[in-house]
């Protein structure tokens, strides 16, 4: 990881070795997620793998099924850890289970999708401020940003970053729809995706809806263009990751702003939990008893609250562990930081479920492509939500077949 | 007696491109066949395990018919690019050549947005006309009441990275232009000019003819640039999008190979292009280069 992140990961192997005297931990930054990755690929395959690599949520399929990889759970025994996995955020650990509930890889950084919106226009247009736990339903999203909207408060109405993750991945979830047949796939390589499913067509037709009247206006796949929009107060609402937090409080100045978690559907009474994003870290193979060991007492010192609770205030990652969240919350630090309990909140309102635990698929960066492109036919008026839903399916389905050919 | 220098030994001539063999054979043949082998397997990228399947990735990625419609993108980009910078560089070359008073200066000025590389190029052209935060497409929309949208509109986002990635090579084409404009002997264009040819029939005349191999040099290379290095451009503005409609034949490989470790279809694409690549230079140089005259 880079930059002020990369310090605080700097930081936390720093105080890991002058914890103890027996391991010496190393890190090493090799630039953004892919790049990672393929350092990581091409360390392998020299036979230089180093002990530990991190790797982006949406490449868990690929590592499970390297053959390269030292699952976590069992590391963990082999190297006499005792590790109360119930301690642990299920939300984030189920991401990196197998089926079977086994932990593969250790979460790292963790985040999920939240709802920013302009206090100051919603006061203007005497809208009551959201409650940071209890979503509002899609609807009423609907009359809020068509009050702006008509009353000329805001050009727009919401904007969305990452718009697969958050308009289809999470809302998949939080709705119990399965976004992939096999349990989204973790019980199968064999699996299909289900997104041209009527509730998410139903969605993803509102939202084209909303672009008529301004109520949603597209600002690009990642979230460069929708935070722009919405520090420019051209756009009310922004849903983006929780690491937008710290973003907005540098960028924003001129208006007041809050968070709230993602709308739900009336339809859906209890809520599952919302799905992470993020990166995990994969122990690699090929090394001795004895540096595994270190590996081991690494990973326990980073679960450590003080480390945990270290790591949330300096990047709004998720602490991973209850322990380190009850610890920060018993401190106060959710009261004086309550946009931060939000996230937190809305992964642990619900126990996962099978379909809302995470997604397991193969050549997952290449059907999040699909999705964004299909989408944007949709935006951009080419195709019609059920098209776009049911050609993105089939085109991600010609993906996960040729990745189960490679496996089998 | 013969002045030529010639070798006795028979090993010496060979000995002496071993050297410039060596590198090539390393830093071309052999990822090119790698590349030619890997596109017949299917492996996972940690090389655990790779499978033998003739053509299977050829036969998927053709019946892609995104794949299919990226080749279309990156024939109209390229025709697009080439077109726009060696019209503009040749143009600003022409009236650089003219006698200034800063000759030199306004030479030095024009080309070094080639200096710029294409990533960085990108990024600028972003800044001045993404619809969030362009100062111009901020302009555009306001002013004209148009609707410029590249992240929306694939038509705008083909034009937006046309620009940016012709901007630079302009620069480019202007030196070459510039250079072969000097080759031009002054006596050739004054008898002309004294057999009354107005200036434009000049040009057409006895300029163009003269520099038509600066002209086919520079179409191969615009082309070639167009097709791989482009690259940056497409990366930093649009990412392929929107909707696909910038998605050219390299970023798709990058896409595919470097951040979704599909290494046999990467690599059946890369295959793919490399034909394309040659075989548009075969063509180029079998039939555009029979118009082009070589002064000797």
């Amino acid at each position: 990881m880079r930059s002020a992140r990369g310090k605080v990961v700097d930081t936390m192997i720093k105080n890991f070795n002058e914890s103890q005297s027996e391991y010496v931990v190393v890190g090493t930054n090799k630039g953004n997620y892919d790049e990672v990755m393929n350092a990581g690929v091409a360390a392998f395959r020299a036979k230089k793998q180093p002990h530990i690599l991190q790797v982006f949520e949406v490449g868990t399929q690929t590592m499970m099924m390297s053959g390269a990889i030292y699952p976590v759970y069992k590391l963990m025994s082999d190297t006499g850890n005792v590790v109360d996995w119930s301690n642990y955020l299920q939300a984030v650990l189920s991401y990196y289970m197998d089926a079977d509930g086994n932990l593969m890889s250790m979460p790292f950084n963790s985040s999920t999708p939240i709802m920013y919106y302009n206090v100051s226009m919603f006061e203007k247009a005497g809208i009551k401020p959201l409650s940071k736990t209890e979503p509002i339903t899609w609807d009423q999203l609907g009359e809020i940003t068509k009050k702006l909207v008509d009353s000329g408060i805001s050009p727009a109405g919401m904007v969305t970053a990452w718009q697969s993750w958050t308009q289809i991945e999470n809302y998949s979830a939080i709705h119990n729809v399965a976004f992939a047949s096999k349990s989204n796939g973790y019980e199968g390589l064999d699996c299909e995706l289900t997104i041209n499913n009527p509730q998410v067509i139903h969605h993803i037709e509102m939202l084209k809806e909303w672009t008529k009247d301004k109520r949603f206006m597209y600002g690009g796949q990642k979230y460069q263009g929708p935070k722009a929009e919405f520090i420019a107060q051209n756009a009310a609402v922004y849903m983006d990751s929780v690491s937008g937090i710290a973003k907005l409080k540098k960028a924003v100045k001129d208006f007041k702003w809050d968070a709230a978690p993602m709308p739900v559907e009336a339809s859906m009474k209890k809520p599952q939990n919302s799905i992470i994003g993020g990166a995990s870290l994969w122990v690699l193979n090929g090394h001795t008893k004895k540096e595994y060991e270190g590996v081991a007492a690494f990973f326990q010192f980073l679960a450590s609250n003080e480390m945990q609770g270290y790591w949330h205030k300096e990047t709004g990652y998720f602490p991973i562990t209850t322990n380190a969240y009850n610890d920060l919350k018993e401190k106060g630090y959710f009261k004086e930081n309550p946009l931060q309990a939000v996230g937190i909140d809305q992964l642990n309102r619900a126990v996962p479920t099978k379909i809302s635990r995470g997604l397991r698929l193969g050549y997952f960066v290449q059907i999040r492509n699909i999705i964004n492109e299909e989408l944007e036919l949709v935006w951009n008026g080419k195709k019609s939500p059920k098209e776009a839903l049911d050609n993105a399916a089939a085109r991600s389905n010609v993906q996960l077949r040729t990745f189960e050919k490679t496996y089998n | 007696m013969i002045k030529r220098a010639y070798f006795k030994s028979s090993y010496l001539p060979y000995l002496l491109i071993l050297p410039q063999v060596l590198i090539t054979l390393t830093f071309f043949y052999w990822p090119a066949l790698q590349g030619l082998i890997q596109s017949f397997l299917l492996s996972d990228p940690f090389g655990q395990s790779s499978k033998f399947v003739w053509f299977y990735n050829y036969l998927e990625i053709f019946r892609d018919p995104l794949y299919l419609k990226s080749i279309v993108t990156t024939v109209v980009f390229s025709l697009a690019v080439a077109s726009v910078s060696i019209s503009l560089g040749l143009f600003i070359a022409t009236m650089a050549n003219r006698a200034l008073q800063a000759t030199a200066l306004v030479r030095t000025l024009l080309i070094w947005p080639y200096a710029v590389a294409p990533a960085i190029s990108g990024i600028l052209w972003l800044f001045l006309l993404h619809p969030s935060y362009g100062v111009v497409a901020l302009g555009i929309n306001t002013w004209f009441g148009a609707e410029w949208n590249p992240v929306l509109n694939g038509n705008d986002a083909m034009i937006m990275i046309t620009m940016a990635a012709s901007w630079k090579q302009i620069s480019y084409n202007f030196v070459f232009f510039m250079a072969g404009l000097q080759a031009i002997p002054k006596s050739l264009i004054e008898a002309a000019a004294i057999d009354g040819a107005s200036p434009f029939k000049r040009f057409w005349a006895i300029t163009f003819p003269l520099l038509s191999p600066t002209f086919f040099f520079l179409s191969v290379m615009n082309i070639i640039y167009s097709f791989f290095e482009t690259f940056g451009v497409i990366h930093t503005v649009t990412q392929g999008g929107p909707g696909g409609s910038t998605n050219i034949l390299v970023y798709k490989v990058y896409q595919d190979g470097f951040v979704g470790l599909n290494l046999g279809s990467s690599s059946a694409q890369s295959v793919v292009l490399m034909s394309l690549i040659i075989l548009i230079t075969v063509l180029q140089f079998k039939y555009v280069e029979k118009k082009v005259q070589y002064t000797g």
